[in-house]
């Protein structure tokens, strides 16, 4: 009796933990806000299960360091100094529990639950968000350059851009290629492709010609012609004049004045006058000090203003010194996009560039599809398990089925209690383990069965039978919880996933199989001291 | 009180030739057509790009595949997928529309570029897209080739230390035999192995060699309670006494397996297919390659438990209880 109580407290507390485990919790939760696209704080109250992305749908992203360009030599250390940026920016990102996880050596996990727009995470993970303020080529050293580069040019056998090309596009836009010409300087390759702008170091050409004046600023004979204090930087964007897009090139000082390294502070706004996005931004209090300075010795200068190498917006004239604040005009583009350069400005700039080696997004639909489909196999697998043991073991089977009650609880309060993550394939282990499960109450039933037939006593087979049944009970279930713990080792995601639930199944099953089923016989016999015959 | 082979009395191991000949002609082909077309990969594995594609309307999948190669993406897989507006979409790294350095993701672009030029934007949904670099693909392959090592050595280990070292050996020869079984299956159904169904052949070695160790456990018993039968006739009784048992567990877990294939969507599928065969053929391997194998090692270095091995194919007398 006591040893029934005992039993009977063990299986109570356990069921109340899981229940209590599965329980809706509130939980607060970071989200976007859909008009401001601020981030705020609200409260969700839902089962703490947590859903894999394959069930609700995401991003998922493998990053590595990016050492095409530069050999890094420790990736490793590398990789976590960009997880910390990333991290930084991804908690701002607007996704509710995302992942950002270094694995093996040097690779970065990116998981966004919900996020339906893959390019914008790739962009605000990739970006590597450097940002300095330079003065641009104020005294025209470039300009004036430009005769002896394009005379190294000729001499390195490099071609104009072709007389057929240069006819053509003055056949199509006959009137703005003759004003063209009287801007251009020189009469030879750069100067002819390159129109002065309205500041000094400042030029425009047409944008189709840019991967060719790329090509040819990148040749060592030019590099070495463009004063040593000089950089060409191009403009971020395109500029539509007469329906024809062109790209501006700025020549700026190679020093920058100040970096985003000094940067506390980036707030995205859009003009309610002109209607265009600006990031405010503030500078620590060192930073601050050093911009008044250096803007100090410019005034009435023209600064360019740099992210990632390309230069944002038509570079404003410093009209006198400046502090710890400043703005970053974006022009017409959509105020989203602020808030997404005001956040990777926050979170600093990224050591090392990254490249994304692997990807995932699954549509929010398929996730649903899956969940719905799954709980749906699940269902009619355990009503065909109910069925088959109620029918073959009648009374005994009941009490496997009141035990495969409490196993699907504890599995899943388990899941929830140890926060694992359930995907597609978890689910399918789960359903696959309740077929699993009743297989040592098979194995103790049969052996029962076997010890009647040997003319035992009820009460004696029921005894022997759970004995009996034990070594190989044991056996089986320690080696597919072998199998079961290498794939959570070496798989990942989704595989780790189905791993997870078996083993938890496995425990969970053992526990219900053998310690319950045992009590509720106990029980059973004990009320009933009389049977002789037993309905299993 | 319903009772399914009960004290049966079948005669299994007299079998056993019949049961090398089946499952011979089951691995047999599988395996000309492993070496023939290869094991269709998952692009975890080959690296690539793919993307689900749900239309609004039912489209015919010539219609895509004109589609892209109008785009310069040759040579792209397309399948339906479930139903008649969805498919999937395989494409291979750097195709034309993207130039050769074209990375997995300017691949997916090109694909997205290329159905909204043909469909017309709106009409279709990317419900699962997946891109990898073949160089992790490659990395896949290797854990996943370590993840079967493993489990082998780790079952292996677990098996030596139960067991004495005839029955170890015969435990391992059935699970190997399900292991080509299941991979003549996945060649033969043309199941597209990724890393799940990787994760599903691992549980069925599991599976199976459970079904192997409930009845070598059964032997052994036998063997000390029945001191005067020989091991051709403790075998047989041992199957036939667990016989109920793996009727009624392969029964359950059937339900379940077969519940997945049918009921829990395409993803899953080929998952539940490769767990539904490897039930069938972890019972298979179990009755009629473990045991009679055993037989032939006792036969070869007889142990203590050799009891009449070596008279093993003569007419043996029926086995009693």
């Amino acid at each position: 009796m006591k040893t029934i109580r005992s039993r009977l407290i063990t299986i109570a507390v356990a069921l109340g933990i899981s229940i209590w485990a599965l329980f809706p919790k509130n939980e607060a939760r970071r989200v976007r806000d859909a008009q401001t696209g601020l981030m705020k704080d609200t409260v969700e109250r839902q089962v703490p299960v947590n859903l894999g992305l394959d069930l609700r749908g995401g991003v998922h992203l493998a990053l590595e360091v990016d050492q095409s360009k530069a050999p890094v030599a420790d990736c490793a250390d590398a990789i976590r100094r960009a997880e910390r940026v990333v991290r930084t920016r991804i908690n701002e990102f607007g996704t509710t529990e995302p992942v950002v996880q270094v694995v093996g050596n040097c690779r970065l996990i990116v998981e966004l639950p919900g996020e339906s727009d893959p390019a914008r995470a790739r962009d605000i993970i990739q970006r590597s968000a450097f940002l300095e303020f330079r003065i641009v080529d104020m005294k025209n050293e470039f300009r004036d350059a430009i005769p002896a580069i394009d005379q190294a040019l000729h001499q390195a056998g490099v071609k104009g851009p072709g007389q057929g090309a240069a006819s053509a596009v003055s056949k199509l836009f006959g009137d703005t290629s003759k004003s063209k010409g009287a801007d251009t300087i020189g009469a030879s390759i750069l100067g002819s492709l390159l129109q002065t702008g309205t500041m000094p170091g400042e030029f425009f050409l047409p944008e189709e010609q840019r991967p060719y004046v790329d090509s040819l600023i990148k040749r060592p004979e030019v590099q070495r012609l463009i004063p040593r204090h000089l950089e060409l930087r191009w403009d971020a964007a395109t500029e539509v004049r007469s329906a024809r897009a062109y790209r501006a090139l700025y020549a700026v000082e190679s020093r920058p004045m100040i970096t985003g390294e000094y940067l506390t502070k980036a707030v995205a706004q859009r003009d309610p006058l002109t209607n265009q996005s600006v990031v405010n931004f503030t500078l620590s209090h060192r930073g601050g000090r050093i911009f008044y300075d250096e803007t100090g010795k410019h005034v009435g200068d023209y600064m360019a203003i740099l992210l990632d190498g390309q230069v944002q917006g038509q570079p404003p004239v410093i009209r006198s010194q400046i502090g710890a604040q400043g703005q970053i005009e974006l022009g017409s583009k959509p105020l989203v996009e602020a808030n997404d350069l005001a956040l990777v400005l926050r979170a600093g700039a990224l050591p090392v560039p990254l490249t994304i080696v692997a990807e995932r997004s699954i549509g929010p639909i398929l996730g649903a599809d899956s969940i719905h489909d799954g709980i749906r196999a699940g269902v009619v697998g355990v009503v065909l398990v109910i069925l088959i043991m109620v029918i073959y073991y009648r009374v005994s089977g009941l009490i496997a089925v009141a035990a495969l009650t409490l196993y699907v609880a504890l599995t899943l309060g388990g899941l929830a209690l140890f926060g694992f993550t359930l995907t597609l394939p978890g689910m399918a282990g789960l359903v696959l383990s309740v077929g699993i499960a009743v297989d040592a109450n098979v194995l103790i039933f049969e052996r029962i069965r076997e010890e009647l037939q040997h003319g035992k006593s009820v009460r004696l087979a029921v005894d022997e039978g759970f004995q009996h049944a034990m070594s190989a009970i044991v056996d089986s279930n320690v080696s597919t919880w072998l199998t079961a713990a290498i794939l959570y080792l070496v798989g990942t995601g989704p595989v780790q996933g189905f791993a997870i639930s078996l083993m938890v199944g496995i425990v969970a099953s053992m526990i219900t199989a053998v310690f319950a089923v045992r009590t509720f016989f106990m029980i059973w016999l004990q009320r009933r001291p009389d049977l002789t015959t037993l309905s299993v | 009180m319903i009772r399914l082979f009960a004290n049966a009395n079948y005669d299994f191991i007299k079998w056993r030739r019949w049961a090398y000949l089946l499952t011979a002609l089951m691995i047999v082909p599988g395996l000309v057509e492993l070496a023939i077309r290869g094991i269709n990969y998952s692009i975890e594995f080959t690296g690539g790009t793919m993307l689900q594609v749900r239309t609004h309307q039912v489209v015919e999948t010539g219609v895509l595949r004109s589609a892209l190669d109008v785009a310069g993406i040759k040579g792209a897989e397309i399948t339906t997928f479930g139903s008649d507006s969805e498919f999937q979409i395989r494409a291979r790294l750097g195709t034309q529309a993207t130039g050769p350095g074209g990375g997995s993701e300017a691949t997916a672009a090109a694909v997205d570029r290329a159905l909204t030029a043909k469909l017309g934007a709106g009409t279709y949904t990317i419900v699962d897209h997946q891109a990898v670099e073949p160089k992790v693909g490659r990395e896949l392959q290797g854990k996943a080739f370590l993840a079967i090592v493993f489990s082998f050595v780790v079952t292996l280990a677990y098996l030596a230390w139960r067991f004495e070292w005839r029955f170890g050996l015969a435990a391992v020869i059935a699970t190997a035999h399900d292991i080509l079984t299941t991979i003549s299956f996945l060649v033969l159904m043309r199941l597209e192995v990724s890393l799940v169904v990787v994760g599903a052949v691992l549980t069925m070695v599991g599976y199976s060699l459970n079904d192997t160790i409930i009845i070598f456990d059964r032997v052994r018993e036998n063997l000390r309670k029945y001191r005067r039968q020989n091991l051709y006739e403790i075998l047989n009784l041992s199957i036939n006494e667990t016989l109920p048992r793996s009727v009624l567990t392969h029964g359950t877990t059937m339900a379940t397996t077969l519940a997945l294939v049918f009921l829990a969507g395409e993803v899953i599928r080929p998952f539940a297919m490769v767990m539904t065969f490897a039930i069938f053929t972890g019972t298979f391997s179990s009755i009629y390659i473990a045991a009679p194998i055993l037989m032939y090692i006792e036969k070869r270095w007889p142990g203590q438990d050799a009891r009449g091995a070596r008279a093993y194919g003569v007419k043996q007398p029926q086995a009693t209880t």
